[in-house]
């Protein structure tokens, strides 16, 4: 069986500038899938394509077996939730939900309970008479969910979806977002800049650059086993260290980078194959995975290092620490134990990480 | 913040802004304000040879203070309203036609310096406006070089073999039509300039996405929200249109009598102020009317138009 979104050799061009780049996806139905990348990435270009507001320079849209080509925007399964809502302002609040149903011919007492049940299911019951503008952003952006959702859509496309919102409303709201997508199984399409955002709502993400999708894979798979430069540097911090293979053994390769790391084979899952002795890697350590003390302690990746500057958040520091030869490296240490008193700016001390949370890139 | 500003600040600190304020509002009442009461009062006294050609509706002579107070004139228009209904039937015809029609043309125009980029906007807004930068009287003339029987698009026909003998343009609705879209066109594109290029494109996308027709988009969604744009340019061609007076006097032919024409004849032919004045404070009333509609109907624009139970 065909899977229920298919994106294929998909290309975009405005004049001489590729928006979108010969781009391949497979969707599951029930899905939460998101897209995120920078700005100018080509995810808004890709968005407006699935909605049918821009036309392929080639390749196919299927939705559901059915190819998009051709298929005006007001006909397709797709409905958007924008990024400002897009609200009518002259509408109310159940003028707004019930647009897309009085479209589709929908009147009298039928569309008055889908109203009332849209505005349940996003929690606005009884604010069918409000304005737009007499509601809050948390509450425009459940009116726009609702009439969005309202012509039950197998694809609801949903750009930026929490920009607007503070951050405290964010939380709330994202885990609602999920809430309500899993009631209904309806297939999300997230469109974002903001990691933190596609971490937490997404099952799937992809990772797009320059109109190509760099790495598609879970948020854990992503952050853990970035498959390159690009996406490792893109979510979250890293250290990055540039070193030549100087030991190839079946378990671990030891990497001549002054002083030398040790990284474990077998967590390289980005990995196409296992580099030979001599050859150029690029090793890319987390934060979190690198422990810091005052005294040696003997592990088997351990470096002196000076701290250069530190930023302390509550829950926990961010270093960057520098070794004898300038390598930085960034590193978070919780603040597990109120009493003890941390390394402070200037001092001297150790870092240890474990071979197995050395990631390899190509 | 520059000095200039800085210097601007001091000098409209509480009492400055309120000067400021005070300025408009001085001119407004001098030259605006005082004229219309000059006129009602006049409209309240009796025509005779003197100069002005009016008694006057107070004073003192031998027999101390006197008051000359009476609504004659206002009679006089009660008593002789079928002379003056049919001028200001042709008046109040001419201004909502010429509005009706100004409304049909700016309506697409003003949409699509709207769409436009930002730098052809910058362009063709000039464009429309530049016609207000040459004297009204001599761009009338120039329509009646193109319109007359030996005019420039009757020898253009004959020239091209289209017709035979000149057509009759002057002197009929559509040269009085002719002049008056040409004069008021750009007072109904602005305001309606205005509120369009403000329109999201977002709503108009989100009206398309949501399954409306494009017929079903501009009823929908772009009609109502440009209504204000709709009523304030209608308000701006009618209100002026209705006075006008320049337009068929020298576009139209005599059989079209215009409210503007016949207070231009109470007042320098028949030299009969009191009733001129009586008639431009009637039509000051029949104006009003329209904008207080219109006033009304902004109030009641929060209502909703496209409501479960309401019709549509």
């Amino acid at each position: 069986m065909a899977p229920f979104i298919r994106l294929t050799a998909l290309t975009k061009k405005f004049n001489d500038v590729v928006a979108v780049d010969d781009l391949s996806l497979d969707i599951d139905k029930g899905d939460l899938f998101c897209l995120l990348g920078a700005s100018g990435c080509g995810k808004s270009t890709l968005l407006r394509m699935l909605a049918g507001f821009e036309q392929p320079t080639a390749g196919t849209i299927e939705i559901d077996g059915q190819n998009m080509a051709g298929v005006a925007p007001a006909d397709r399964p797709v409905n958007i939730m924008f990024q400002n809502y897009a609200l009518f302002p002259h509408m109310s609040v159940a003028g707004n939900v019930g647009y897309g149903l009085r479209r589709a011919g929908m009147r009298g007492a039928a569309l008055a309970e889908r109203i009332d049940a849209l505005l349940k299911l996003v929690r606005l019951a009884g604010y069918g008479d409000r304005k737009p503008k007499q509601l809050s952003g948390g509450q425009r952006q459940r009116v726009a969910l609702a009439r969005a959702l309202a012509r039950q859509p197998k694809l609801l496309l949903l750009d930026e979806p929490l920009a607007a919102l503070d951050k405290k409303l964010r939380e709330d709201t994202q885990f609602e977002l999920v809430d309500i997508q899993e009631r209904l199984g309806t297939t999300f399409m997230v469109v974002t800049h903001d990691q933190e955002e596609a971490m937490t709502l997404a099952g799937r993400i992809g990772i797009m650059d320059n109109g190509r999708l760099v790495q598609v894979d879970s948020p854990r798979t992503l952050y853990e086993n970035p498959k390159n430069r690009f996406v490792a540097d893109f979510l979250g911090m890293i250290s990055f260290v540039e070193g030549r293979v100087t030991k190839a053994a079946s378990t671990a390769l030891v990497i001549d980078s002054t002083p030398p790391i040790t990284a474990a084979i077998d967590q390289q899952r980005g990995l196409a194959s296992q580099p030979e002795k001599g050859a150029q890697v690029t090793l890319a350590i987390r934060p979190e995975k690198i422990s810091l003390s005052a005294v040696a302690t003997g592990a088997v990746n351990e470096i002196p290092v000076i701290v250069e500057d530190l930023a302390y958040l509550g829950v926990a520091s961010n270093y960057r620490v520098k070794t004898a030869d300038g390598q930085m490296f960034k590193l978070q240490q919780q603040q597990s134990r109120r009493a003890s008193k941390p390394l402070e700016w200037g001092d001297a001390g150790f870092i240890q990480f474990d071979p197995a949370d050395v990631i390899i890139l190509p | 913040m520059p000095r200039h500003l800085l210097m601007l600040n001091r000098i409209t600190g509480a009492n400055g802004r309120r000067l400021l304020v005070a300025v408009p509002l001085v001119w407004l009442a001098l030259f605006f304000l005082l004229p219309l009461l000059k006129t009602l009062q006049v409209s309240f006294t009796t025509a005779q040879r003197s100069v002005p050609p009016y008694a006057p509706l107070w004073g003192f002579d031998d027999t101390g203070f006197f008051t000359n107070f009476t609504l004659d004139n206002y009679q006089l228009l009660a008593t002789y309203w079928q002379d003056y209904i049919g001028p200001a039937g042709n008046s109040v015809k001419l201004a909502f036609f010429s509005t009706l029609v100004c409304l049909i043309f700016a309506y697409p125009m003003a949409w699509w310096i709207a769409r436009s980029n930002a730098a052809w906007r910058a362009v063709l807004l000039v464009l429309v406006m530049l016609p207000f930068w040459t004297s009204s009287l001599l761009r009338i003339y120039a329509l009646i070089g193109l319109l007359n029987p030996n005019g420039f698009i009757n020898a253009m026909l004959i020239w091209l073999g289209i017709i035979d003998t000149p057509m009759r343009m002057m002197q009929t609705d559509f040269s009085i039509y002719m002049g008056m879209v040409l004069t008021y066109l750009p007072l109904m594109i602005l305001p309606l300039y205005a509120v369009m290029v403000r329109l999201d494109d977002d709503v108009i996308e989100a009206a398309t996405d949501l399954g409306a027709s494009s017929v079903g988009v501009w009823w929908t969604v772009i009609l109502p929200l440009t209504l204000p744009g709709v009523i304030a340019g209608s308000l701006l061609v009618f209100i002026p249109a209705v006075g006008e007076f320049v337009i068929p006097a020298l576009l139209g032919g005599p059989d079209q009598l215009m409210m503007g024409k016949v207070l231009w004849t109470e007042f320098f032919r028949n030299r009969d102020w009191p009733v001129a004045a009586a008639i431009a404070m009637l039509l000051l009333a029949i104006l009003t009317v329209p904008i207080i509609y219109a006033r009304y109907q902004d109030g009641r624009d929060d209502r909703d138009a496209d409501t479960p139970t309401g019709a549509s």
